[in-house]
């Protein structure tokens, strides 16, 4: 039975993301107790799942690694995984949590050794991978997971692959009989950090994400450059495995648009700049047929971000075409034809590529009427900074469609807030 | 002064103004981000000279002459590909007829475009009975350019009048009378108080 040590001082951070992680980590630095909830069976959110960061072209994994040990060596954190709040109730400096987790089935005596894995044979979609491959029904959710503990999906309990699985293992970590289990705590603030999610594809019919295999969004392409993700860091085309060498980005792909997400995502168009530098950085500067089309309404590369769109625009293998693609249809190779009219010169194209990106837009994670709690949202479902939240507030993505450098300052913005809230109640009590 | 004379006056070098104070759906002209996705969407590809997205940037740099002589905003089909798709919600084929019919208004509509010709053949012959004359109507389109082309035109239609005729989509007997509507000078009374409602509220504008 999972227990934990809660009161009315404690800060409740709902989401382990970049923002959850840093708003944790923050707030128990200055002596607070800290209950840290997360859905997924492991920490570090949507950054993990990126290959490189912009502007510097570093790796998220260097900066979650050393995030996640600011998080272990902290005292005070209790850590929830595969758990979500389904209820909160109760008023600023004394709230009420319930939270739901769901077995995972493998318990700490977990080495990731990975014989379970290898025995059991019913796969599924990799979910971290947004299902570009598949991965088993007893997994780890990706090599550097946190924690380091593998997972059995719960759609094989009850089959013989269950039983497989703890046949295999040596360290009677695995136990089938787990159950979901229901917990209640007391919290005296609430750091709301669940993030976002990328818009779904599929609504936007004229680019055919339904229909075209070599049409793929932006986080998938993230994936394709890992080492030990599912191309094993090659740009491949989904429908015959070649590489991928003319690639076309295709900006505001569900965002600043009336049928899709109203809003502009704001950290797309750099993610596409950097993005471009992915194929000079896969195919070297003098294959020829390596290049890379952005097609866009405007760039918004903002403050110091515009040094970074200035060198991609210099870059003589990515070229410009200002026009929002007006739908894709593909050839007989399944190649993707993308048609338009672009608007310096009102040029009507047909521009057949590789593999077309769509730079999709940011949503967030948590559907506007399915809040376990009273919270005042705008018109795109982000949490407003309102009075009437009282001690709940919000940081990174459910807040606004934010990179990570602002990310983290909500984020710290919002544990400066929380901890204020649990020192009144704590001042209040003498 | 004429009309045309007067909102020239009136808006001087502010077109846009013009077009989001006279054209129904005009105020609309303004939301266009020129992305480009109504002319990459319309059917009519090339076969026009300027597309909604150029004719709304046109507006917005001031070519009045050549935005309301043109032909294009007659050759819009309706067909409202565009407005499905354009991510700012502009009613797109509204705006190009309201901007047809303004410049109509103004006397600068291109002389002889088809469209045009057509639109007027078929408003007088509704207004006539009160309902469409089918018959009437295509008989008139067919020899639009021609007695022996007319004839030609409508051989090649044969298939489709006589279908029409037996959907009861077309009467023969129309050919000689056609059956008007009820109260026929009831509407007539309510089209000329329409016209002069226009007329006055454009006369006024023009102030
Ligand atoms: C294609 C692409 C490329 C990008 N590249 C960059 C880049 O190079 N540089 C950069 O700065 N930014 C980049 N970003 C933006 C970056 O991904 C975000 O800024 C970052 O993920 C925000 O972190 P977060 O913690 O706010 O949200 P998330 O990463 O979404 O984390 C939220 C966490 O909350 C959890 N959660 C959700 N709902 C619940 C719930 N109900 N209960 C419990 N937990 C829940 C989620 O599982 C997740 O772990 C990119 C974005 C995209 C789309
Ligand atoms: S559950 Fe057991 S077999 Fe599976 S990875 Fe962990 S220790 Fe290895
Ligand atoms: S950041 Fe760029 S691609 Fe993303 S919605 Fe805004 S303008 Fe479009
Ligand atoms: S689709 Fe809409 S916003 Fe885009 S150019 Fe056409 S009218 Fe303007
Ligand atoms: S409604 Fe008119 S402008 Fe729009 S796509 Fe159809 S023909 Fe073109």
């Amino acid at each position: 039975m999972t227990e934990v040590v809660a009161t009315n001082h404690t800060i409740l951070v709902v989401g382990a993301g970049i923002s959850g992680i840093t708003a944790a980590v923050e707030a128990a630095e200055t002596g607070n107790n800290v209950v840290l909830v997360e859905k997924r069976p492991y920490l570090g959110g949507r950054v993990s799942q990126l290959y490189k960061y912009f502007p510097k072209l570093c790796f998220p994994s260097c900066g979650l690694e050393i995030n996640q040990r600011r998080l272990s060596a902290q005292g005070g954190i209790s850590i929830l995984t595969m758990a979500e709040v389904t209820a909160v109730s109760g008023s600023e400096g004394n709230y009420s949590a319930t939270v739901k987790i769901s077995p995972r089935f493998v318990n700490e005596n977990c080495t990731a050794c990975g014989a379970c894995g290898d025995v059991v044979e019913a796969e599924f979609d990799n979910e971290h991978n947004y299902g570009l491959n598949k991965r088993k029904g007893a997994y780890l959710p990706y090599n550097m997971a946190k924690p380091q503990r593998y997972v059995i999906d719960p759609r094989i309990i009850g089959t013989d692959d269950a039983e497989k699985a703890k046949a295999a293992c040596k360290y009677a970590a695995i136990d089938l009989d787990m159950q979901e289990q229901t917990i209640e705590f007391k919290a005296g603030a609430i750091i709301w950090a669940t993030g976002w999610q990328p818009y779904d594809a599929n609504k936007i019919q004229p680019y055919g994400y339904d229909r075209y295999a070599n049409v793929i969004t932006s986080v998938e392409f993230e994936r394709m450059m890992d080492k030990f993700g599912p191309t094993g860091g090659k740009i491949l085309r989904p429908s015959d495995n070649a590489e991928a060498k003319d690639i076309a980005f295709i900006q505001c792909a569900g965002s600043r648009d009336r049928n899709h997400l109203k809003h502009c995502s704001r950290i797309c168009c750099m993610a596409t700049l950097k993005q471009s530098t992915y194929i000079t950085e896969q195919y070297g500067v003098d294959d020829a047929d390596a290049k890379g089309t952005i097609y866009y309404i405007d760039i918004r590369s903002i403050d110091r971000f515009e040094d970074f769109y200035r060198k991609v625009q210099n870059d003589p293998k990515i070229s410009f075409i200002r026009s929002k693609v007006a739908n894709i249809v593909q050839d007989k190779d399944q190649n993707p034809i993308l048609n338009g009219v672009d608007t310096e010169g009102y040029h009507r194209y047909e521009n057949r590529h590789d593999l077309v990106v769509l730079a999709i837009g940011m949503e967030p994670s948590v559907n506007k009427d399915s809040f376990p709690l009273e919270i005042v949202i705008n018109e795109h479902g982000f949490i407003e900074a309102d009075e009437a939240n009282g001690g709940i507030f919000a940081a990174g993505c459910a807040s606004d469609a934010l990179d990570v450098n602002r990310a983290v300052q909500t984020a710290t913005a919002a544990a400066l807030r929380a901890v204020q809230v649990v020192n009144r109640v704590a001042g209040s009590e003498g | 002064m004429s009309l045309n004379n007067a909102m020239l006056e009136k808006y001087r070098n502010n077109f846009l103004q013009e077009v989001a104070g006279n054209v129904e759906q005009g105020d609309w002209v303004k939301m266009c981000m020129q992305c480009g996705v109504c002319a990459g969407s319309c059917p009519l590809g090339d076969a026009w000279e300027h597309s909604p997205q150029k004719i709304f940037m046109m507006i917005r740099a001031n070519r009045r002459e050549q935005v309301l002589s043109s032909d294009s905003m007659w050759m819009c089909t309706s067909c409202y590909h565009c407005v499905v798709r354009c991510p700012r919600g502009l009613p797109i084929p509204h705006i190009m007829h309201g901007l047809a019919s303004y410049a109509k208004r103004l006397g600068l509509a291109p002389k002889s475009n088809p469209t045009l010709w057509f639109a007027e053949v078929f408003w007088n012959n509704m207004l006539k009975k009160g309902r469409v004359n089918e018959l009437k109507l295509g008989l008139s389109l067919y020899f639009k350019d021609g007695f022996a082309s007319g004839i030609k035109q409508a051989m090649a239609h044969q298939k489709l009048g006589i279908n029409m005729l037996k959907a009861k989509r077309m009467a023969p007997m129309d050919m000689f009378a056609g059956h008007a509507i009820k109260d026929i000078f009831g509407l007539h009374k309510m089209i000329r108080k329409a016209q002069e409602i226009e007329a006055a509220k454009l006369e006024a504008n023009s102030k």
